[in-house]
């Protein structure tokens, strides 16, 4: 059965934690007594209706305020599909957590309530989809039942939708819209009695039938080493294995390979796991490397076909989305985690802040606040060896950690 | 393999080999149950062929289920794997924590003290736990990599965001992290794993006949552990879904005697694992609460 990742993306009151309900119930995925626990604290609220947001928000502070502060992820489960859905918070000064549930995602549900139509919120959840490359976006217009579940509405707000995305250089999603009410089970798992002129797909037949894992790379090999294992037992006297997981690409036995930053060569002797060897493996697997030589190879080196390398440099542009109510220090030192190394590095220069809801760049402020989005100059102490995130998520993708908190301060494309 | 326990079991995989490679003494927390079972499989795999560089940690309530004991040693001995237990009898004895009184009493929260202690003893950098997400709502608020004070302490408003794959372990003196590398399974694929690996489990598992009673709608096991109230003892089969202290886990009826019977049961099953679990019954943040103060 097939994996699917997804986020979903709403401002306070579009009726996301609704919407997770819903598709839960509708799947028969809650079982008796998650329904008996949300009932009995709905019913303590003082609610007549029951509060599936209860199901998702799980930390007091959250039921207190009723808002999602962090990223909550549930499972779930189709006979056609596995589902893991990273519930992340609307709130603009949750902003990082957004970022942090939708990093992995290969599909971004963005909610809209159909009474209000596009705004400034619904502008940076899809800034934030495009940002991270995510390559689906389903834009559910929900509340529709509120609208008198018309199409004039729903179209008018589809083409609000688009005109907005057309102001981005590079659009990198597929984009499709379905309208919806939660609240009363239209075209989530149930088709809609009340708009037959709804020609598409469920929320759910979509989520079942899309195309999944088209974002991995599998031109450019790349094997960054976590772990080296030497056993040195009887049995393994001299095993020197390279443990990792590859990231893109493919390796094969027999493969001429380099290792980076020493640039010795070798070549693939065996491709080793618990439950036997591998003749060839393909982007996240995880698995142990023998080679032909004894060369230099320790944690954070990067592990490649000749002739295949990535760009190897101590100086790139990369776009950061800052995450700590610190904010950051114009041409301060951080550490930079790339793959599996980390190094000095220096924010030599922000080129421009830019406002997610009006695309605006401001080229003045140089300082970075909590849930800024920048394009930033950055050089390293040790060279990196990435590709562009374009190109390669995996390997085209950093964190920034603070030396002195040790806290994960933003995080980085390369572009 | 099953596609996506593929993917799954390449994330652990990844997770446990970042936990070696960013920490100097990280540490297995053992229970005896079927996920931390799993775990010690997922480090044999990360690490083959060399033995997994950290030792099982086993916090022993003084209140287990024989079974999982002469399980737990059974399977120590088997990987060739340190073992270190933490216990909270000592705690009790040497007065840091003092014995809960009452219907309820239940060792199950004294059990975080002992940890903490065991933790500061042995000077643990990282500690791997089995949590998963699909348990409870408060854990499937939590990070891969989730940093506790030096109080052992979780702050859920101050957690690190945890981006693609990039796992940051850096901590300051004292402090130490929570590793979950099976966060994003979930229960039935526990046990679809275990099926696919033929992994052995303590036979509390399986069904066999024992001698319980009825309390608040669920099933005790009979023991000298809980204070019973007078309530009736009668035997029949059952067996155990989740494996925590005696004095808190339920039973469930069940004639399921194998893995595949187990799978079958858990998919018709109404009730969610941790329905069987009177430490979560106890407020509508139990888990949190017991979190926040350096519970895993």
């Amino acid at each position: 059965m097939e994996l699917l990742k997804f986020s979903t993306a709403g401002s306070v009151d579009d009726g996301k934690s609704t919407l997770i309900g819903r598709l839960l119930y509708d799947t028969n995925s809650l079982t008796t007594d998650q329904i008996q626990a949300v009932e009995a604290a709905s019913k303590r609220k003082g609610f007549d209706y029951l509060d599936l947001s209860l199901l998702t928000d799980g930390l007091s502070a959250e039921r207190e305020q009723g808002i999602t502060i962090d990223v909550a992820h549930i499972y779930f489960n189709t006979d056609n599909r596995k589902f893991i859905i990273a519930d992340t918070p609307g709130h603009v000064e949750y902003t990082r957590n957004m970022v942090t549930g939708s990093s992995n995602s290969q599909l971004s549900i963005i909610l809209i309530d159909a009474r209000k139509g596009v705004i400034e919120q619904t502008h940076r959840h899809f800034f934030i989809a495009n940002l991270l490359q995510i390559p689906e976006v389903v834009v559910c217009v929900n509340k529709m039942d509120l609208v008198d579940y018309s199409q004039e509405v729903f179209n008018k707000i589809r083409e609000e939708f688009e005109q907005f995305v057309k102001g981005f250089d590079r659009l990198h999603q597929n984009l499709t819209f379905i309208p919806a009410s939660s609240l009363k089970g239209d075209n989530i798992v149930n088709p809609s009695e009340s708009m037959t002129w709804y020609k598409g797909p469920t929320l759910l037949a979509y989520l079942e039938n899309v195309q999944v894992n088209q974002d991995i790379n599998t031109k450019d090999a790349r094997f960054p080493v976590q772990y080296v294992i030497r056993p040195q037992s009887e049995e393994f006297h001299d095993y020197r294995g390279y443990a990792g997981r590859v990231v893109s690409g493919q390796l094969s036995v027999g493969d001429e390979v380099v290792a980076l930053p020493s640039n010795l060569k070798s070549k693939i002797k065996q491709i080793t796991t618990f439950d036997g060897n591998f003749e060839t493996v393909g982007a996240k697997q995880s698995v142990t490397l023998l080679l032909e030589d004894e060369i230099d190879i320790t944690r954070g080196n990067l592990i490649t076909k000749v002739g295949n390398e990535p760009k190897t440099d101590k100086e790139f542009i990369a776009q950061i989305c800052w995450m700590d109510t610190t904010p950051s220090v114009p041409g301060g030192k951080y550490i930079i985690q790339h793959s599996n190394n980390r190094v000095k590095a220096m924010l030599r220069d922000v080129d421009f802040i830019v406002n997610t809801s009006t695309l605006e760049k401001d080229t003045e402020r140089k300082q970075l606040k909590l849930n800024d989005i920048a394009q930033v100059q950055v050089k390293t102490a040790q060279p990196l060896f990435f590709d562009a995130y374009e190109q390669n998520k995996a390997n085209g993708s950093f964190i920034i950690i603070d030396e002195g908190s040790k806290n994960t301060v933003a995080a980085g494309i390369i572009l | 393999m099953n596609n996506h326990l593929k993917t799954l079991e390449e994330e652990s995989i990844y997770i446990l080999r970042e936990v070696a490679a960013q920490f100097e003494r990280p540490a297995l927390l053992f229970s005896g149950g079927k996920d931390s079972i799993t775990l010690v499989h997922l480090a044999r795999k990360a690490f083959f062929p060399a033995k997994f560089p950290f030792p099982l940690v086993h916090i022993d309530t003084g209140h287990n289920f024989e079974e999982t004991i002469v399980f737990r040693d059974w399977l120590v001995n088997k990987v060739g794997a340190q073992l270190i237990v933490g216990s909270v009898q000592e705690s009790i004895d040497q007065k840091k924590v003092a014995e809960e009184t009452g219907k309820y009493a239940s060792r199950n929260a004294l059990q975080t003290v002992t940890l903490l202690d065991t933790i500061e003893k042995h000077k643990f950098d990282a500690c791997i736990g089995g949590a998963r997400r699909d348990e409870e709502k408060a854990r499937a608020k939590e990070r891969i990599f989730s940093v506790r004070d030096d109080f052992g302490q979780w702050d859920p408003k101050r957690q690190r965001p945890e981006i693609w794959n990039h796992l940051n372990g850096m901590i300051n003196f004292g402090e130490n992290v929570r590793v979950f590398p099976i966060s994003n399974w979930t229960e039935l694929d526990v046990w679809s794993y275990i099926k696919q690996e033929n992994m052995e489990l303590p036979s509390i598992y399986f069904t066999h006949k024992r001698e319980v009673f009825e309390r608040d709608g669920l099933i005790f096991p009979a023991s000298p552990y809980i204070n019973m109230d007078g309530e009736a003892i009668f035997e029949t089969d059952v067996r155990f879904r989740t494996v925590g202290d005696m004095s808190c886990t339920a039973a469930v009826l069940s004639t399921a005697d194998n893995v595949d019977d187990i799978i079958t049961e858990i998919k018709a099953s109404t009730i969610s694992e941790r329905g069987a679990r009177f430490d979560d019954k106890r407020s509508e943040a139990a888990m949190e609460k017991r979190k926040l103060a350096g519970y895993f």
